[in-house]
């Protein structure tokens, strides 16, 4: 583009270039699909060309000299013409079609392969909106641009080159003369371009605060209303929707002038050319034929110009959008087992910690010297005040984060030197939300262990206390659960978690706040489900409320990422220490 | 339709205009072939000089005429359908500031959000694209109609039968492919459903190690949406090969029609010449047109989402006696008389037959089970809801008969969900009371036992808050959202089950504030906490959306087997 430009844009560009040859390597998946793609565009391309000459001969030897046999013999030959450029057309975009929904398959797929392996702190770090809309808008984005622009670009500079050529064939002078408004249609789009794509911008930046503001008002709807804020909001809205407006009507002023002002560059191509073409015919003996040949190529002209000024901007989208599935491909995954991990064959359940730190950011450690011990079969509860870290003890068993320093062992080996997949097939989680997967009870409960047989499955329904109220469902096990299972209260659904864990048949047991969100009497049918669950398994607990943890083996009292207190309930009551006044405010 | 027409109406003058400069455009651009004709057999082939640069200057002309009467249509179009955009957008904003509660739950804020959003920008597509082409395209297939009659009808009869072929084969084959698309975007919601899943149960994937199951499902749904896809767009595509095909077959039947009448002597070359010529220009303007008509398909479906907000009737409003404003609330005293309450759409009666009397100052504890129908209780008290039937007065005055604006004013409520807003949390605090005094704020924050961790802050009271106040703890959120509430020094204070994350101890102090500051305010208490129902004067007992129980904490122990088994399941085996 421009010369003048600072180092930025430049820079943009530069990185704009990267991508977009990344986002090609995709399609040379199917190289020679790729070549007979481009061989049909210049089939079309020359028969549509051909097409347009052919006028030249059918006036000049068949209609002025009215030779009737020749002029059908002629038409059959364009006839021909025109329909090996149809077929050709035709083929072209089915391919094209196949092409560009196989490549996109082929980088969503990739984009979710990747997701299912980013460690967790990249789900806690980024927002599920936006990485969702890369899968929608990115996506369609990039296949417009791969099943449409590229063949368009391409056939554009084609048509554009093969123009010229028979132009220069037909008459040099005259294809000089309607040269005269080229270089005007260049600068204009190139203009035009330049002042649309800042007021785009500043649309998309108003757009962006617009819809911000839309996001966060809609959302707190409920609480306008209480405060009777409507006026208010409503008036600063409509600021905003001002702002947006004043923007984007320069925008579609200025994106919209191009089409217009190309189609009437090219009516003034024709006007020039039909003039100098008849002074030509006068004086230099022009054939009448060739004139028109060369106004049916003027009219051609105009378009392939006008599209690849608006492909630019598609391609640009397209860019962006590419850019932004790359940065989640290119994000660093889990890292990998180390080289000479193990698989243990069977594991106890024998789980010690020993002087660990971490912290999710470097400058703030969370966890400062945690030391703990599970013996096999053991409950082990963790109390504590919000942010005393004690969901953040849980999530380094199955290594969804890594520790800083200090060691955390199973069965007495490393919990770094077992293999990711052995490890967390070894525990399983129950959380305090109580989401669910599309699909059957069935299969949400199976997702435990894909293996287990319908006995199995129902078995564990039955451990765990869900199998009664699964018969009492319109399908039993085979009933659909859509919509996050919104057919089903929230304690249904947990029960169905605590079965997805009982088939799962875990060594080691982890419970967050599992029961937090269910009400207290539901809670004890709950709680009689994870009784059983957690029989003879080692389990670590997380409650609030600390009537449900009062019979566990051991409780470690947590404070400030510390263990400061633990033991039983009964010797931690006795203690008088922070167990025994948590426990007095609970129940005072 | 009547809708968008009271908006567009603002905007009579521009719509008025607008085809005019369309017609300007399109006979400056479709007249051209015909001057062409002219200097071809009038100019060339009688070697007449004057003809030539006479009807050229006049080709000129009109080719600028055309591009100012363009350029000018741009302009009023940008106008006009920006403005009508930001119009529908304001009005549909307001509209949804003025929905009840019940439809805000049967539209969801989602949903809402792209009703707003990308509806809107879709629909002002639309009208833009009106603007410059849907009369574009016609006009120039009716001029270019008129005038190859004009030069010779026999040879014109060809175009004119080519136009229904055209017609009828391109609609057949987008009756064909739409149906397929409503199949591609079933699968692409179920893809999307599979991302979602994933997303917010990674930690669920990950710990029983299922990332190569969920990826094999999602290669399953993301192959079948692709082949959807292709199939869809094979007939697509068609379009416009057959149109290609169908327009090449009559350039050659006017060839060969057209060239034996020149040989015969009954057409002129320029003529024909200019026939080819216009040939191109209606098969561009049909593309044109087939392009505008599924932008219209796509753009339906938006206005029928933006149009059934729109239609929706303020199902909360004042009432003719609310209207006048004569009753207001003085003392807060809150009485339901054969309460029933059914959700929108709902099958069953969430609450039934709720009947109670609370006098002034006294402090309600209400408690049930997840589903009893807690929340949806205390919400009719300020008419966020209205009840199915009964009555429920407020100071003895029936709540319909009050205006809204003093309900909001005297009813204080802290819902369960907490929104804060993006700004300062002393903004955030001054929507409780716009004008209220610094001391005033503080006063609500301490007794909210905020102010403490608030002046923690560098900021203080004036720390930005990020959307939705994600920068705070949820109990620091609670605290603020319950100063908020207390700002407004209501005579009725409803809280539901706003205290949830704070921690026993503070809870128990705020508590205590409350009782000191506001002791004529009569309060309401959703709870889970068993402490906090025994601090109450009296506590409602609700089971399946009926009450077990009124009493005192002291006698429902005997007298509720509800509130008895609340009770133990949190003191069991002590």
């Amino acid at each position: 583009m421009a010369h003048g430009d600072h180092s930025k844009p430049i820079e943009e560009a530069k990185e704009g270039k990267k991508t977009f040859l990344r986002l090609m390597s995709y399609l040379s998946c199917d190289r020679s699909l790729l070549y007979i793609i481009a061989l049909l565009i210049i089939v079309s391309i020359i028969s549509s060309l051909l097409g347009s000459y052919m006028l030249r001969p059918i006036i000049n030897d068949y209609i002025i000299p009215g030779n009737i046999p020749g002029l059908f013999k002629i038409l059959l030959l364009l006839a021909v013409i025109y329909l090996v450029g149809v077929i050709a057309t035709y083929i072209e975009y089915r391919l094209l079609n196949k092409i560009g929904q196989r490549t996109v398959t082929r980088l969503r797929m990739e984009l979710f392969k990747k997701m299912e392996i980013l460690p967790i702190k990249y789900f806690d770090t980024h927002q599920h909106g936006d990485l969702m809309s890369r899968y929608t808008n990115d996506i369609d984005k990039i296949s417009d641009v791969l099943t449409d622009s590229l063949s368009d670009l391409l056939s554009s500079a084609l048509t554009l080159i093969g123009i010229i050529c028979l132009m220069l064939y037909i008459s040099p002078v005259l294809t000089l003369v309607s040269m005269i408004t080229v270089p005007l249609m260049f600068l204009s789009a190139k203009l035009i371009v330049k002042q649309s794509k800042k007021y785009f911008k500043a649309q998309q930046e108003k757009l962006g605060k617009v819809n911000g503001y839309i996001e966060e008002m809609i959302s707190g709807q409920k609480v306008i209303k209480v405060f009777g804020h409507e006026k208010k909001v409503e008036a600063d809205f409509d600021t905003l929707n001002q702002n947006l407006r004043g923007k984007a009507e320069k925008a579609q002023l200025y994106s919209g002038m191009m089409m217009p002002i190309m189609q009437n560059l090219s009516t003034l191509n024709y006007v020039i050319i039909t003039i100098v073409g008849a002074l030509l015919a006068i004086f230099r003996g022009f054939d009448v034929g060739g004139l028109a040949a060369f106004l049916q190529y003027s009219r051609q002209f105009g378009r392939p110009i006008n599209e690849l000024a608006s492909l630019y901007n598609n391609i640009q989208a397209a860019i962006a959008g590419a850019e932004r599935i790359f940065e989640v491909i290119d994000e660093a995954p889990e890292p990998e087992d180390s080289p000479n991990a193990i698989t243990l064959p069977h594991i106890k359940g024998d789980v010690v910690m020993k002087d660990v730190y971490f912290g999710y950011k470097p400058e703030k450690i969370i966890l400062k010297g945690i030391s703990l011990e599970a013996k096999p079969g053991e409950k082990i509860a963790l109390v504590g005040t919000t942010g005393a870290g004690k969901t953040t003890i849980l999530n380094m068993f199955p290594r969804f984060f890594d520790i800083k320093s200090g060691e955390i062992t199973i069965d007495g080996i490393s919990t770094k030197e077992i293999k990711r997949e052995n490890l967390r097939q070894s525990m399983a989680i129950v959380l305090q939300d109580t989401h669910l997967f599309t699909g059957t009870v069935r299969e949400n409960i199976r997702f435990g262990r894909l293996e287990a047989t319908d006995q199995e499955v129902e078995e564990a329904a039955k451990l765990t206390a869900a199998h009664s109220f699964i018969k009492r469902l319109p399908h039993g096990y085979d009933t659909m659960l859509e919509n996050d299972g919104a057919n089903l209260s929230q304690g249904q659904r947990q029960l169905l978690n605590i079965a997805r864990a009982a088939v799962a048949n875990p060594a080691i047991l982890l419970l967050d706040e599992a029961t937090s969100n269910i009400d207290t009497r539901s809670e004890l049918l709950i709680q009689r489900g994870l009784d059983k669950l957690m029989e003879g398994r080692t389990s670590f607990i997380i409650a609030h409320r600390l009537s449900t943890v009062r019979n566990v083996d051991r409780i470690l009292v947590l404070e400030h990422g510390q263990i400061i207190e633990q033991g039983s309930h009964k010797e931690l009551l006795e203690m008088k220490g922070k167990y025994y006044s948590l426990y007095e405010e609970q129940f005072k | 339709m009547k809708r968008y027409w009271q908006i567009l109406k603002k905007y009579k003058l521009s719509l008025i205009i607008s085809p005019f400069l369309v017609l300007i455009y399109v006979v400056c651009e479709t007249v051209q072939p015909l001057l062409m004709a002219d200097i071809i057999d009038n100019g060339v082939m009688p070697r007449n000089l004057s003809v030539i640069t006479g009807i050229g200057g006049y080709m000129i002309l009109i080719s600028i005429v055309g591009l100012v009467a363009s350029i000018l249509n741009i302009y009023v179009s940008s106008r006009t359908s920006i403005g009508f955009g930001t119009d529908l957008r304001t009005e549909l904003f307001n509209k949804i500031q003025h929905l009840s509660f019940s439809d805000i739950d049967r539209f969801n804020s989602a949903s809402l959000i792209t009703r707003l959003t990308n509806d809107i920008t879709k629909i002002q597509q639309v009208i833009l694209i009106s603007m410059r082409i849907l009369l574009r395209s016609p006009l120039i297939l009716f001029l270019a109609i008129f005038f190859v009659i004009k030069i010779n009808a026999d040879l014109a009869l060809v175009l004119i039968g080519v136009i229904p072929v055209l017609s009828i084969s391109i609609y057949l084959i987008l009756r064909k492919g739409f149906p397929l698309f409503i199949k591609v975007q079933q699968k692409v919601d179920h893809l999307n459903g599979i991302v979602r899943e994933n997303l917010i149960n990674i930690r669920v994937v990950k710990s029983f190690v299922r990332e190569d199951f969920e990826a094999k499902k999602f290669a399953n749904s993301s192959e079948d949406l692709r082949d959807m896809v292709i199939r869809a767009s094979n007939i697509v595509v068609s379009v416009f090969p057959v149109m290609q095909l169908i327009m090449n077959i009559s350039v050659i039947l006017i060839l060969w029609i057209g060239g034996q009448k020149v040989i015969s002597g009954n057409l002129k070359v320029g003529e024909l010449i200019s026939f080819v010529n216009y040939l191109s220009q209606i098969l561009l303007s049909l593309m044109l047109l087939s392009m505008t008509i599924m932008a219209f398909a796509r753009a339906s479906a938006s206005s029928k989402r933006i149009l059934e907000v729109m239609e929706t009737e303020r199902s909360l409003t004042n009432t003719p006696k609310g209207l006048q404003n004569i009753h207001k609330i003085e003392k807060g005293e809150v009485a339901f008389h054969n309460v029933s309450f059914r959700h929108y759409g709902g099958e069953n009666d969430v609450l039934r037959n709720i009947n109670f009397q609370i006098k002034q100052g006294e402090t309600i504890a209400i408690v049930g089970a997840t589903g009893s129908a807690k929340s949806s209780m205390i919400q009719l008290i300020p008419r966020l809801y209205d009840a199915t039937s009964g009555k429920i007065l407020i100071d003895g005055v029936n709540v319909k008969d009050y205006n809204l604006d003093e309900i909001h004013a005297k009813i204080g409520m802290v819902l369960q969900k907490n929104e804060l807003f993006s700004g300062t949390i002393i903004e955030n605090l001054r929507w409780g009371k716009p004008d209220a005094t610094d001391e005033e704020i503080i006063e609500a924050a301490k007794a909210a036992e905020a102010h403490d961790f608030i002046s923690s802050f560098t900021d203080g009271y004036n720390t930005k808050l990020g959307r939705g106040g994600i920068n705070l703890s949820g109990g620091q959120k609670q605290r603020i959202c319950i100063a908020r509430a207390l700002l407004r020094k209501p005579k009725i204070l409803i809280m539901d089950d706003s205290t949830s994350a704070v921690d026993s101890d503070t809870e128990q102090k705020i508590r205590t504030n409350l009782n000191r500051m506001l002791q004529n305010t009569t309060v309401f208490i959703i709870t889970q906490r068993i402490n906090t129902m025994q601090s109450a004067d009296r506590v409602i007992v609700l089971e399946d959306g009926e009450i077990d129980a009124v009493g005192k904490p002291s006698e429902l122990m005997e007298r509720s087997k509800v509130y008895k088994e609340i009770y133990n399941s949190q003191q069991l085996a002590f």
